[in-house]
């Protein structure tokens, strides 16, 4: 079923991790990304590695999760890896032959790279209500205003349409099943065909997306919305401890990094 | 002849992950050819996910589903083949007109069985006039029709596959007490007219006592009582139990009853309410 794609979902839970402040995640999972991009040596990969692995067993995460998350980035990640295998020069690892021992450290490197990049954000969308994430974005975007970049609409934007995916497969789910029950078959035929066929989706799909963009758009104004000025919300956002705890171990961990880069660990 | 028999099926939602969810539990249900059956049961009692294993749109996660004895799971062609024997209209199928017209939309399911083109047509004349779809309709865009019209035009599409089995899920919610009379009125019609099984999802204990043989109630995923109307509407205090009703005539005659009115036999529709009154000297015209 269309229902269960895991990419992305958020899977409530209890842990230190759920709890964190979303602007502390968010924060986090920037120096992650920094610190990956800047591991060079195969001591620095293991650590984030190992820093992964720990933020996945505290938060609880099942394996199986992170796993069923990848799959769809599989052919890229295999892609990447054979471009690197045969496009580094460098000592071939049998006379006369194209691969070599650098395209093949390089290759590894890049599938680690990637993975940990795909995981690490997952670990952010997994633990982190869609809600809770633009409501950490629009706070630390805050600052842009100034700038006259209309961040309030556009995390309201952002919220909304995360609100609405799990709702337009479900009624997709729903369409396909009832077009399914008067026969129609999506899976069989050649490309104009398949093509075809997807038409008695999209119609009622596109119909309905519209009547709920209409009807939401009724429902805010009826109830006065009339954009971010002025506005308060009802769950207030607070750093507490941990927050900073785990802000200082994250910033310590990409200095680590910076540090065996600097000695070419 | 298509006999649907169901054996110990299961069926669980999003199985392996944190949101995994039974549905049904273990329903064994057998129906026979020409029954007219009622489904009844709280909201979430898994009919809707019961219906949708008849057709083999949702496959069971444990129990078989046999028609005249075959499994219809057994491969893609008997998944495919199942759903013209065994027609299911949708809760809401009006969201899902997608076609031109009117007359286009009804020929759909037909078309995707690879009928003649006069076949095509005879069926969708046919099919709009079991629900009362005039023809001056035919050449309309679905979509500028009323909700009641649309709720037809969507019924027409499956009955014009000509389904031996034909299962409806709450088809009258939502719409004026008129409009839902006239639906069922043109199911039972379907029914005697084509010698159809007819299974009906419904909240309308009314509805339950006037147009079915048979009441199947859902409680929490598993069958709960399988019977008669007077056999189900006898256990008042089970059907309160599973969050029902019982009919309103059923209801009182009970009243009546215990105020000292003596009402004989089984009371649960109007007619039989004005009978047991007639006949109790109570009502002299009406
Ligand atoms: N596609 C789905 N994915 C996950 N869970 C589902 C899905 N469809 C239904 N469920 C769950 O299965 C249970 C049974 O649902 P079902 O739709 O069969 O109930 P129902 O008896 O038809 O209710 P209603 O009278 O409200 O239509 C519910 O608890 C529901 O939350
Ligand atoms: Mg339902």
């Amino acid at each position: 079923m269309l229902k269960d794609i895991t990419l992305g979902q958020y899977f409530p839970g209890d842990t230190v991790v759920h709890r964190l402040d979303p602007r502390t995640k968010l924060i986090l999972v920037v120096l992650y990304i920094i610190a990956l991009f800047n591991a060079k040596g195969w001591g620095a990969y293991l650590l984030v590695l190992a820093v992964t692995v720990i933020c996945m067993a505290v938060s609880r995460i099942h394996p199986r999760n992170i796993f069923k998350g990848l799959k769809p980035m599989l052919f890229i990640i295999a892609l990447t890896a054979l471009l690197n295998i045969f496009y580094t020069q460098g000592t071939p690892i049998r006379e006369g032959w194209i691969i070599t021992w650098e395209g093949i450290e390089r290759a590894v490197k890049m599938m680690l790279r990637i993975t940990l990049l795909i995981v690490g954000t997952f670990l952010l969308t997994y633990t982190t209500s869609p809600m809770a994430l633009t409501d950490g974005l629009e706070l630390l975007l805050k600052p842009l205003n100034r700038l006259k970049v209309p961040v309030h609409e556009m995390t309201l934007m952002m919220s909304m349409a995360l609100r609405f995916i799990p709702t337009l497969i479900e009624e997709t789910d729903k369409i396909m099943s009832a077009q399914k029950a008067r026969g129609a078959d999506f899976e069989t035929g050649n490309l104009i065909e398949r093509a075809k066929a997807l038409l008695p989706i999209l119609v009622p799909l596109f119909v309905s997306a519209f009547r709920r963009a209409d009807e939401l758009a009724v429902a805010m104004e009826s109830r006065c919305y009339h954009g971010g000025e002025g506005r308060t919300r009802m769950k207030q956002l607070r750093f507490c401890t941990r927050d900073f705890i785990a802000l200082i171990l994250g910033a310590v961990f990409t200095a680590a990094v910076f540090v065996m880069k600097h000695f070419g660990l | 002849m298509a006999v649907i028999s169901v054996e110990n099926l299961t069926h669980t939602y999003s199985a392996g992950t944190p949101f995994e969810q039974t549905a049904i539990r273990d329903v064994s249900v057998t129906l026979t050819q020409g029954e007219s059956i009622f489904v009844l049961g709280h909201t979430g009692s898994g009919k809707s996910t019961f219906v949708q294993h008849l057709n083999a749109l949702l496959q069971p996660t444990r129990g078989t589903v046999r028609i005249d004895g075959e499994d219809i799971n057994k491969d893609k062609i008997s998944r495919r083949d199942v759903k013209r024997r065994v027609g299911l209209v949708f809760q809401y199928p009006e969201y899902q007109l997608f076609e031109e017209t009117v007359a286009e939309d009804i020929a759909f399911g037909p078309k995707n069985m690879k009928l003649s083109k006069e076949e095509i047509n005879e069926r969708v004349r046919e099919a709009a006039g079991f629900v009362g779809v005039e023809e001056s309709l035919f050449s309309r865009s679905p979509l500028e029709l009323s909700g009641g019209q649309k709720r037809r035009v969507a019924i027409a599409g499956v009955i014009a596959m000509r389904p031996e089995v034909l299962i409806l899920d709450e088809p009258t919610a939502g719409l004026d007490p008129i409009g839902s009379r006239t639906i069922m009125e043109n199911i039972r019609n379907y029914r005697e007219k084509s010698g159809a099984t007819v299974l009906v999802v419904s909240h309308n204990m009314d509805d339950a006592a006037r147009y079915c043989e048979r009441l199947i109630v859902f409680d929490h995923g598993s069958i709960r009582m399988d019977g008669t109307p007077e056999q189900v509407f006898a256990h008042t205090e089970e059907l309160m139990d599973v969050g029902l009703n019982v009919p309103k005539a059923a209801e009182i005659a009970a009243a009546l009853r215990k105020r000292g009115v003596p009402l004989e036999g089984a009371v649960f529709t109007h007619d039989q309410l004005l009978r047991a009154l007639r006949r109790a000297g109570e009502v002299t015209s009406c």
